[in-house]
């Protein structure tokens, strides 16, 4: 069950041009001046005419490579990039914990840097490279600050703790780590409702103290 | 691992959770992460009026947006067969009439086939309402109180003893409304597998508990109901209970006849997951110039919303705790326009801890008694409510243990005396206890030809990490390693367990899995026949016999030792903060927790907990409020970002210790709760610490720096 994916809704751009709709389109050429307006796509849709040829023209194409694959997408321009990992793609290890850019639940790394993904759209990282976590370890073999994270209990739900460790991998690579005090300041935007901070902190520690390059 | 190394366990002691790979490399899946084929998404609209009735819905508009499958409301809901035999008072009914209960009472749910387009629907639904005149504010309020259905008030000796006494403190405190805020938002997936069938991937502390309500509410039987919930992004309390959005989903699922999924949204969590409720408490205590407490009486006020008598029950714990001849509790709720409060970590303890600890605080400065020497003159040998001995208690031990660790001997007589780089220093602790209970708990155990023990009940995890504990147990009672071992929870077709809810897990379900691998032992010397070891190769023995397994299905629940003894974990804490005398900044510096729990089985998981509770007690001292601005009853920070919760910055390396001493009265593990404990009393530490930094007693919750600047001795 926890493999079964959502069928329903097209999302890589081969099976959209499998799809019947785009044959609509190109059998419509000479209608397209006037079916591409917006105007004429919200009518479409309140009227159910056609919501699929609707649902088409709401979205755009999105080239990116998440964890090493390239993905070629068509996503609605409003939807985040953490909709996209979580919904579309069923890489649930991103997390949702308030969706407004508060608490740090859901970030991944975007060209190597520490965004939340629910403040970006998705059509942001178009030709972009995204780690989320579950991208981080290589095989079998976890990414020093996952074992860090085991090895000093950095978490409890575990909730938080994919965006946790994103952060704390471009907290040390960003320069950030170099005291208790500094690694503080520089993960406040993660909240951990758990409370294991003084985990966390301990195994950022032991990682940059490792000098292992990350 | 010797008695040391338990007592003050580091970060890295001790086993790592057996679950945590999968926590850290994202593989973990919580509620809303099941994809389940052909998914719809559930958005509820909340009502934007207190009190009142529904006027109309106009969803017109919304049914038309692209993608939308249904606007559910009052107005076209299939009808609940469980609700009409609801008692008067018991959770929202969702969609049942008109009448709007609170500001933010879910009034609508709309369906749609992808999460944008349902959220985007979701702001087209207008509604409008007939308000009616609404009560949110219980300070105006106090005098409607009444006694809870479940509490009348007690008393030992004379009540009005402590207002004789030469030295006394009258006090009243405030404890604002505090929300759990697990990480995870509350969310269900609901899927109908026939008209009578349903499964759910739900976030709960009781799949049990969850199953058996869904199939009252919805008229089915228990064994067609399915709850999974294997991993739970924290809840303190959230999840006890089956909330409307449950109920919602489910019904949006059989109006679609498609699996829904609904994840509320963090302001939802505000309004619609329950909180610890806004308290009013007023303590009156004396004692005689040695420091013997003479009398102690505590009032407590808590709200609660119309539809539920909600009652924690806070001014209990100050006929628990001392050694006094006079005592006297009275608990009163008041009905307001809300939504209704839930069982929150340390439920009523903490709040009642936070006043009755202050008061012992500021009686300490009156009589200038040591605060810790002033604890253990009135330390309890029995049981002041009944007279009963403890089943096991060490909190002499746990006092001394602390208050060695933090520096206790550097603490400043004198409030406002001491600086460190221009910040005051100040020194505070709190003693805390909560019941350690023992529920009754089902575990099959099935020992596998390959050597691999299975381990089975219907507990969940919200976060503490059950199964690790639970698979040292059975390691050590079964002589194999705990890669051998796997523990199964999170799902109601295992054999009973209770909610994860009041720091019992380990005491029940660990009692449980402690006595399945005796039984399942016994059941291979059965086999071996007599001489045999004790701890023989499960394997062999099995392929000697050509069995493939053997299974083992054991009850466990308290015993008679209940009528015997009382049962109480313990806490103690002790705080150093730096406060700003400028700016009234408060910084906890230092922060030693103190566990008497029983037994410690899981040294790396114990001190998480420990710390993890402490910090959630530091919010409560200095961050968390819940504002409600009374012209609208709205939740007016219903946001982390208007809400505070402790983040990194506010947070320093926190001690935690352990007496480790086995309460074996309680259970044959010797192992209590710590979950609860671990909270009770930082708040009232934290507020000793600042009144010994800087003379001034805050007694309304949170310590905010206006709280504290523009006072006499600070400026
Ligand atoms: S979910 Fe993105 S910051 Fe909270
Ligand atoms: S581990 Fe639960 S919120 Fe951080």
């Amino acid at each position: 069950m926890e493999k079964e994916k959502n069928h329903s809704r097209p999302v890589e751009e081969s099976d959209v041009k499998d799809n019947s709709r785009r044959d609509f389109l190109k059998k419509s050429a000479l209608m397209t001046a006037v079916a591409l307006t917006p105007v004429a796509a919200a009518k479409a849709a309140e009227l159910h005419i056609d919501e699929r040829i609707a649902g088409a023209f709401e979205k755009m194409p999105l080239n990116v490579e998440i964890n090493g694959v390239a993905h070629n997408l068509m996503v609605e321009p409003r939807s985040t990039l953490l909709d996209i990992l979580r919904e579309q793609l069923d890489l649930t290890g991103t997390k949702k914990g308030c969706d407004l850019g508060q608490c740090g639940a859901c970030t991944v790394h975007v060209d190597g840097h520490r965004v939340n993904s629910c403040l970006t759209l998705g059509i942001m990282v178009n030709g972009k490279k995204v780690t989320t976590i579950e991208g981080l370890a290589k095989g079998n073999q976890l990414h020093p600050m996952q074992e860090a994270f085991l090895k000093h209990d950095g978490f409890q739900c575990g909730y938080c703790t994919p965006g946790q460790i994103m952060s704390a991998v471009a907290c040390v690579r960003e320069g950030h780590a170099n005291s208790e005090h500094e690694i503080r300041e520089y993960m406040s935007g993660n909240i951990c409702r758990c409370g294991a901070y003084p985990n966390i902190v301990n195994a950022i520690q032991e990682v940059k103290e490792g000098g292992m390059a990350i | 691992m010797n008695k040391r190394t338990l007592n003050h366990p580091k970060s890295t002691t001790g086993t790592s959770r057996v679950d945590g790979r999968l926590k850290v490399t994202g593989g973990a899946k919580y509620a809303a992460e099941f994809n389940v084929k052909g998914l719809a998404y559930g958005v509820l609209v909340g009502a934007t009026i207190a009190k009142g009735s529904i006027r109309s819905i106009d969803s017109k508009k919304a049914e038309n947006a692209p993608g939308v499958l249904a606007v559910i409301s009052h107005l076209n809901c299939p009808k609940i067969p469980g609700y009409a035999a609801e008692p008067a008072k018991a959770p929202i009914k969702i969609f049942y009439d008109d009448k709007v209960l609170y500001n933010g009472h879910a009034v609508a749910l709309l369906i749609a086939d992808t999460f944008e387009r349902a959220q985007y629907a979701a702001s087209l639904i207008k509604v409008e309402y007939n308000a009616q005149k609404h009560i949110t504010s219980l300070k105006d309020n106090l005098g409607s109180a009444v006694a809870p259905p479940s509490d009348a008030e007690f008393k030992k000796g004379n009540p009005d003893a402590w207002q004789s006494a030469p030295f006394k403190v009258e006090q009243e405190y405030i404890l604002p409304s505090e929300v759990h805020n697990p990480m995870e938002l509350h969310a269900i997936v609901a899927r109908w597998d026939a008209p009578d069938k349903l499964t759910v991937w739900d976030k709960t502390q009781g799949v049990k508990d969850t199953q058996s309500n869904l199939a009252r509410i919805f008229g089915i039987p228990v064994e067609n109901v399915q709850v999974h919930s294997k991993y739970v992004g924290g809840a303190f309390g959230s999840a006890l209970q089956v909330w409307q959005h449950e109920v919602a989903a489910i019904i949006g699922a059989k109006v679609v006849k498609r699996p829904v999924k609904l994840m509320l949204t963090r302001a939802d969590m505000f309004t619609s997951v329950g909180y610890r409720p806004l308290t009013w408490q007023k303590i009156g205590i004396g004692a005689a110039a040695d420091g013997k407490l003479v009398g102690i009486s505590h009032w407590a006020t808590g709200q609660t919303s119309t539809y539920e008598d909600f009652a924690e029950s806070p001014a209990d714990v100050s006929r628990q705790l001392y050694a006094c001849a006079n005592l006297y509790t009275n608990n009163k709720i008041l009905s307001l326009d809300v939504g209704s409060p839930i069982w929150m970590r340390g439920p009523g303890y903490a709040t009642g801890t936070f006043a009755l600890e202050s008061a012992m605080d500021e009686l300490s400065y009156q009589l200038n008694i040591d605060p810790v020497e002033l604890r253990l003159i009135n330390y309890a040998e029995t049981d002041p409510e009944t007279g009963k001995p403890y089943s096991g208690k060490s909190l002499r031990e746990a006092y001394k243990m602390g208050a060695e660790n933090i520096g206790w001997h550097s603490r400043p007589k004198k409030p406002g005396s001491m600086t460190e780089d221009g910040w005051l220093v100040g020194y505070g602790m709190s003693t805390g206890m909560f019941q350690a209970d023992r529920e009754p708990a089902t575990v099959k155990a099935t020992m596998n030809d390959d050597g691999s023990l299975i381990l089975q009940t219907a507990v969940s995890d919200i976060g503490p990490g059950t199964a690790t504990p639970m698979v040292l147990i059975a390691s050590e009672t079964m002589g194999i390693p705990i890669e051998n071992i796997r523990f199964d929870l999170g799902d109601s077709a295992y054999p009973n367990a209770p909610q994860q809810g009041g720091s019992t897990i380990v005491s029940s379900v660990g009692s449980a899995v402690y006595l399945a691998c005796i039984a399942l032992k016994e059941k291979f010397q059965q086999l071996i026949g007599n001489g045999g070891t004790d701890k023989p190769d499960y394997a062999a023995v099995l392929k000697q016999h050509n069995l493939v397994k053997l299974e083992v299905v054991t009850d466990s629940k308290a015993g008679t030792e209940v009528d015997k003894y009382v049962m109480y974990s313990w806490s103690v804490h002790f705080i150093k903060v730096l406060v700003n005398p400028l700016t009234g900044v408060v910084k906890v510096d230092k922060a030693t927790c103190v566990a008497d729990s029983g037994r410690i089985i899981s040294p790396k998981t114990a001190r998480s907990q420990i710390i993890g509770g402490a910090i959630m007690g530091i919010g409560m001292a200095l961050m968390e409020e819940t504002v409600i601005d009374h012209r609208y009853g709205k939740v007016m920070n219903a946001s982390f970002g208007d809400y505070h919760v402790p983040v990194q910055a506010d947070i320093p390396q926190i001690e935690a210790l352990f007496v480790n001493e086995p309460d074996l009265n309680i259970n044959p593990l010797g192992a209590k709760g710590m979950g609860e404990i671990s909270l009770i009393g930082m708040a009232a530490a934290v507020a000793n610490a600042v009144y010994n930094a800087t003379g001034k007693r805050v007694t309304e919750l949170p310590i905010t720096p206006d709280k504290l600047v523009g006072w006499g001795e600070l400026s």
